[in-house]
């Protein structure tokens, strides 16, 4: 429809000259208007200039998740301030649309729709939890969007407009539960999380793997509803069955509650009797828990705030110079700045904005700047990343006591898991 | 499901899970008070109950922050005191202001107050997000109230726990004292009962109501202040307690304190034993449709005013 050929001269010669005229500066804006720069980059008639390009931010910025997706927010945007800093990507400006999901799922949808069919941005990094995800995918699928989502999840699943840069179940789980085997002679679990579908999913996956694996056993499965607030039993019921781990993927503000009440019974967090092992816990949650509560648990994550190298020194220190000093980092944030840059590495492999081929060019992309050191985009769509254990520090940040040898292949349909 | 637990590890539980379920009695008295006056005396369905609990806990945040930066070390321990004391006047005067805008004008409508007072609290969510953010605040505590108090090997009593039930015990005691005694407590129970004979012998029907949804505010001001100790301190986390919160006070009989008590005992010792031998969204599930079931039966509520009607 818009190829953006010229109008033909034979239509040209029958007008009268006052018409030519004044159709020459009509021309010339159009040749400025998206449609017509059907240039080999943008085919598909996305929002692509000759120096700009338009991608969404689509996260809650009100309701109850809007304390957890802030800082994705701002990953995002950092990110895109440095990509336009270095000059765009081939050669065009970003100019991000933000959208506001309002932690409301069917918004997630709906804003989506709007994104792909409106703006026709190019990629929309975007969604935090899984329903929110589950409820814009039909969209991206339906349109041949492009999201990068950025929160560790439960896997079972992988969509060709999805690319994820988070962690998927295996990735996180195994690996702590391996190191808590191993290097701290673990035989007893206890499993614990809030009841929606993520923590059932880990856990299942950690009872697999405990029990068929590890050869170690499985002395108590707990669930509690979101928000709760009143963990003591759960508390007693630990102290009663004696585990060597207990291993928690609760969410949200039950989390302030269950370590200040842990704290307040009496269990010494740091003395590992038992230990302690979060996959739910990032630097941003200590925020709210408070450092002095929670010292002495760990968490098996990919990327801690304290990590040594020199990619994370420069992400945090810019990340604190546009988002002030206080601020924290944890896991999902940095997987959230993940999303620009992988992005750009794709469209600039592809030549091109088209989706299609963004999608064709991702698997194989690596990003050797990442703060969490190295990722590389497996051809499932997710990433290849290393696990790291830390330690809570009372000051809040945590202290990176084991790292994963090898980058560990995201695998999103663990056989013998189900 | 008892076989797994020796003798003596069964007393401990009883002993724990007991204490557990005391300490989430007080939780719920403390958090239903303030909404029993409200809802009770004045029939004001107040959806931004949890909104005001909420502005108590950020008032005690704030308050904690002001005493580590100015104050000499040595008096932090007492900032908590302080800090209740605040949140019951903020939170109590901003109460009398909602009361003075919006709610007086609702009284002829009562279900109206329903979505005003929603309205409200999303409001007040958008408007501590806006100032405090939207990520939790993590409120320091005083050591004094940390940790526990060990009875025995199994038995160990955490110190907030005991805080709370003292403190939900005075407060309570003092509202039922001025419901019973004071004038206010009479003025209020004299205009719920009869508003145009409570008018006609004299009584300042618009001052009683705006102090009696200032204190019902105030003393949400005061949980919320408590509950930092045991819960989280976000823009949304009062929508935590919303609904535990009107569910004492439905069951318990909505203009009876006493009912608010008891349904507060009944549904926490119900939740806190089941939660122990059952899953805890288990516990819930079960707790919640007891309580339908008893309200079929007693659509009243556990305790009722009796009056002619």
């Amino acid at each position: 429809m818009h190829s953006g050929t010229r109008p033909k001269t034979g239509n040209l010669r029958r007008r009268s000259l006052l018409k030519n005229l004044l159709a020459i500066p009509a021309a010339l804006a159009l040749a400025h208007a998206p449609s017509t720069l059907a240039d080999a980059a943008n085919t598909t008639g996305l929002a692509v200039t000759a120096d700009t390009v338009k991608v969404g931010i689509l996260h809650s910025v009100t309701g109850t998740m809007a304390i957890s997706e802030t800082g994705s927010v701002q990953a995002e945007k950092l990110a895109i301030e440095q990509i336009n800093a270095m000059g765009g990507v081939l050669g065009r400006k970003i100019e991000f649309i933000q959208e506001d999901g309002a932690s409301d799922w069917p918004t997630f949808a709906e804003k989506s729709k709007k994104l792909l069919v409106n703006d026709k941005v190019a990629a929309v990094f975007g969604c935090w939890t899984s329903a929110s995800r589950k409820a814009a995918l039909p969209v991206f699928e339906q349109y041949n969007g492009m999201l990068y989502y950025p929160t560790f999840y439960e896997g079972l699943e992988q969509s060709p407009n999805v690319i994820y840069t988070g962690q998927e179940a295996t990735q996180q789980i195994l690996e702590g539960l391996d190191w808590a085997d191993k290097t701290k002679g673990a035989k007893k679990y206890f499993l614990l999380g809030s009841d929606y579908i993520w923590p059932r999913t880990s856990n299942k996956i950690a009872r697999k793997h405990i029990e068929n694996v590890l050869g170690d056993k499985v002395v108590g499965e707990e669930y509690y509803p979101l928000g709760h607030t009143q963990f003591n039993s759960v508390i007693n019921k630990i102290k009663l069955k004696k585990p060597d781990v207990v291993f928690i993927s609760v969410v949200g503000g039950s989390n302030v509650a269950f370590y200040k009440q842990l704290k307040a019974a009496g269990i010494d967090m740091s003395k590992e009797k038992p230990l302690f092992l979060t996959i739910s816990v990032t630097e941003d949650e200590i925020l709210g828990i408070g450092g002095e509560n929670i010292e002495g648990i760990y968490a098996s994550m990919k990327y801690f705030q304290s990590l040594p190298n020199d990619n994370n020194k420069a992400f945090v220190e810019a990340f604190k110079k546009k988002w002030g000093k206080d601020i924290v980092i944890g896991d999902v944030t940095q997987a959230a700045y993940l999303g620009p840059w992988l992005w750009k590495a794709a469209v600039e492999k592809a030549g091109s904005f088209d989706i299609d081929k963004v999608r064709e060019a991702s698997p194989g992309i690596e990003l050797t700047t990442a703060p969490e050191g190295y990722v590389k985009v497996h051809p499932n769509h997710h990433l290849w990343s290393k696990t790291r254990i830390g330690q809570a520090q009372k000051d809040g940040q945590y202290k990176v006591v084991y790292e994963s040898k090898e980058l560990i292949e995201p695998n999103p349909f663990p056989e013998g898991y189900q | 499901m008892f076989a797994d637990y020796s003798m003596a590890e069964l007393t401990s539980i009883f002993a724990m899970q007991g204490f557990a379920g005391l300490i989430l009695f007080s939780v719920f008295v403390l958090m239903a008070l303030g909404l029993a006056i409200i809802f009770g005396q004045m029939g004001v369905i107040n959806m931004a109950h949890g909104e005001f609990m909420i502005l108590g806990a950020y008032v005690t945040y704030l308050t904690s922050n002001v005493f580590s930066a100015y104050l000499p070390e040595s008096i932090y321990g007492s900032y908590f005191f302080i800090a209740m004391i605040l949140a019951f006047f903020i939170t109590g005067a901003l109460g009398a202001l909602v009361e003075w805008s919006i709610i007086r004008h609702l009284y002829k409508r009562p279900l109206d107050t329903l979505l005003a007072t929603w309205g409200l609290s999303l409001i007040m969510q958008q408007i501590y997000r806006s100032v405090f953010g939207a990520r939790e605040v993590g409120v320091t505590l005083p050591d004094w109230l940390m940790g526990s108090y060990a009875i025995t090997d199994m038995i160990e009593v955490p110190i907030n726990g005991i805080f709370v039930m003292v403190l939900t015990i005075v407060i309570t005691i003092a509202v039922a004292l001025m419901m019973q005694r004071s004038r206010l407590g009479k003025q209020t129970r004299a205009v719920v009962q009869n508003r145009p004979m409570a008018a006609a012998v004299g009584i300042n029907t618009e001052k009683v109501d705006r102090l009696t949804f200032a204190l019902g505010c105030g003393i949400a001001g005061i949980a919320g202040s408590a509950f930092t100790m045991i819960g989280s301190t976000g823009p949304t986390a009062g929508q935590l307690y919303i609904v535990d919160t009107f569910l004492v006070v439905v069951f318990g009989g909505a203009s009876s304190l006493i009912g608010t008590v008891a349904s507060a005992f009944t549904i926490s010792q119900a939740q806190s034993t089941m939660e122990f031998f059952l899953s805890g969204s288990m516990a819930k599930v079960l707790t919640l449709l007891t309580v339908v079931i008893i309200l079929m039966l007693r659509p009243e509520g556990l305790f009722s005013l009796k009056m002619r009607r």
